[in-house]
């Protein structure tokens, strides 16, 4: 497939690698902020092919991995009710809440729907006008203008029927704790190309002048990866801290207007919380104006419970903070695999713990 | 949840309210909404995102890499 296929060449990898292993002469750590980067430097195993001293710290960016437990318990709520029909993207539904998760609501005779757009979700609502159909809206700024347009086109056609439960986290703010957090090992960041679509990286170049640490948006194939390392080294190296966009061929400074505008329209910023990691100011977005009608906090009136904290050697929130890697977690392909997990990060296709058991990183993490 | 895919658009259908589009990627093609890049054009390639596009894929900044690789001396 074209734009896909020649950024996996070989032989040019190899040629990058080489590169990168001329220009280290000291060790880096860098944190790769999304998942599926995370998954894409594994699969292909070039965080094995990096020189020694060029360390991966594996970062957030794993919308499902970070929903709220709380949030998912409400998800959880609603889908036992007979009047609704929960539509969630698949990843969601395996992901345990402080008691179950949504597939076993599923079993129980709960209506719980896969979709693989927002407006499948609506075409729900328009099928289904007798029942209450509630979109579990999740997601980052990648995905926030999509989820925006169904409750623009709900609220453009009148639909009554349509809710939408969300929990959309924005990048930047996690980034911000990262690199404040006191403990911070993180010296660079390759940030999410498909994010940075959607809102450009001016404010990753505040970031990267306030930490002064370097950044460079990212695309998701080998070559991509393997660039923006090389130039995030390059930046190190020479004591630099600027925000340089490898991942040109889709994202631009001022990001897609479109998409920002609609945004701006439908959500207002929030706190929220990040599960595993608690809550980072202004780091989330809820329906606003005529669009908050649809949030299904206010329309079935959600109580904003508190999950009891329980028993686990789960380690996603050390995994999801970039401390741990998923092979120190004792319960790692034992206790919890992607069939039965523990934690969310081995359930998301784009968790560190998923990524690591499908690709045999059974061994100790060097 | 943040993949997106790249597809060549086939064709454009004007709807009354979205702005849909027959995107193909290999050998599947699906419909995809054109709200977010209004000015895509059939032969474009887009970024795809839960059946959304989200960027035309620049085919001069695509090359990039490669311009890079020359650079090392790369083929």
């Amino acid at each position: 497939m074209r734009y896909l296929d020649e950024y996996r060449d070989g032989k040019a990898a190899r040629k990058l690698l080489d590169a990168i292993a001329d220009a280290t002469t000291r060790p880096w750590a860098i944190m790769e902020v999304c998942g599926s980067q995370t998954h894409c430097f594994l699969k292909y195993g070039i965080d094995r092919m990096l020189p020694e001293q060029v360390a991966l710290i594996h970062g957030p960016g794993c919308p499902v991995c970070v929903t709220p437990v709380e949030i998912i318990d409400q998800a959880i709520s609603l889908a036992s009710r007979p009047d609704v029909i929960l539509v969630s993207y698949g990843d969601m539904l395996r992901v345990p809440g402080s008691a179950k998760d949504l597939l076993s609501v599923k079993a129980e005779g709960g209506d719980v729907r896969m979709v693989y757009s927002p407006l499948d979700a609506l075409k729900l609502a328009r099928e289904h006008p007798d029942r209450k159909v509630v979109f579990f809206a999740i997601g980052f700024e990648t995905t926030a203008p999509a989820n925006a347009m169904a409750a623009v086109v709900a609220e453009r056609e009148g639909i009554d029927n349509f809710f939408m439960l969300t929990s959309h986290v924005l990048v930047p703010p996690a980034l911000e704790a990262i690199a404040s957090a006191p403990d911070n090992r993180v010296q660079g960041f390759l940030a999410p190309g498909h994010v940075c679509t959607v809102t450009g990286y001016v404010d990753y170049e505040r970031l990267a002048e306030r930490y002064r640490m370097p950044i460079v948006v990212s695309g998701f194939e080998p070559l991509d990866l393997l660039q923006a390392t090389y130039m995030l080294v390059q930046q190190l190296e020479a004591g630099r801290h600027e925000a340089e966009n490898q991942y040109s061929r889709s994202v631009k400074r001022e990001g897609n207007p479109q998409a920002l505008a609609i945004m701006d329209n439908v959500f207002e910023v929030v706190d929220h919380g990040w599960r595993g990691i608690g809550v980072i100011p202004k780091s989330g977005l809820r329906l606003k104006g005529a669009y908050a009608r649809f949030d299904a906090t206010r329309a079935f009136d959600l109580e904003a419970t508190t999950a009891p904290a329980t028993e686990s050697v789960c380690i996603a929130g050390l995994v999801l903070r970039g401390i741990r890697k998923p092979v120190d977690c004792p319960a790692f392909g034992s206790d919890c695999t992607p069939e039965h997990c523990l934690g969310a990060p081995m359930v998301s296709s784009e968790g560190a713990c998923a990524a690591y058991y499908h690709y045999a990183r059974q061994e100790a993490a060097r | 949840m943040c993949l997106g895919i790249p597809g060549e658009i086939v064709s454009i259908e004007e709807g009354e309210q979205l702005r849909t589009a027959k995107v193909r990627f290999g050998g599947a093609t699906r419909d995809v909404y054109l709200d977010l890049v209004p000015d895509a054009q059939v032969g474009d390639y887009v970024i795809v995102h839960v059946g959304f596009a989200l960027s035309k894929v620049d085919p001069e900044e695509a090359g990039s890499v490669f311009d890079m690789l020359r650079t090392l001396g790369g083929p």
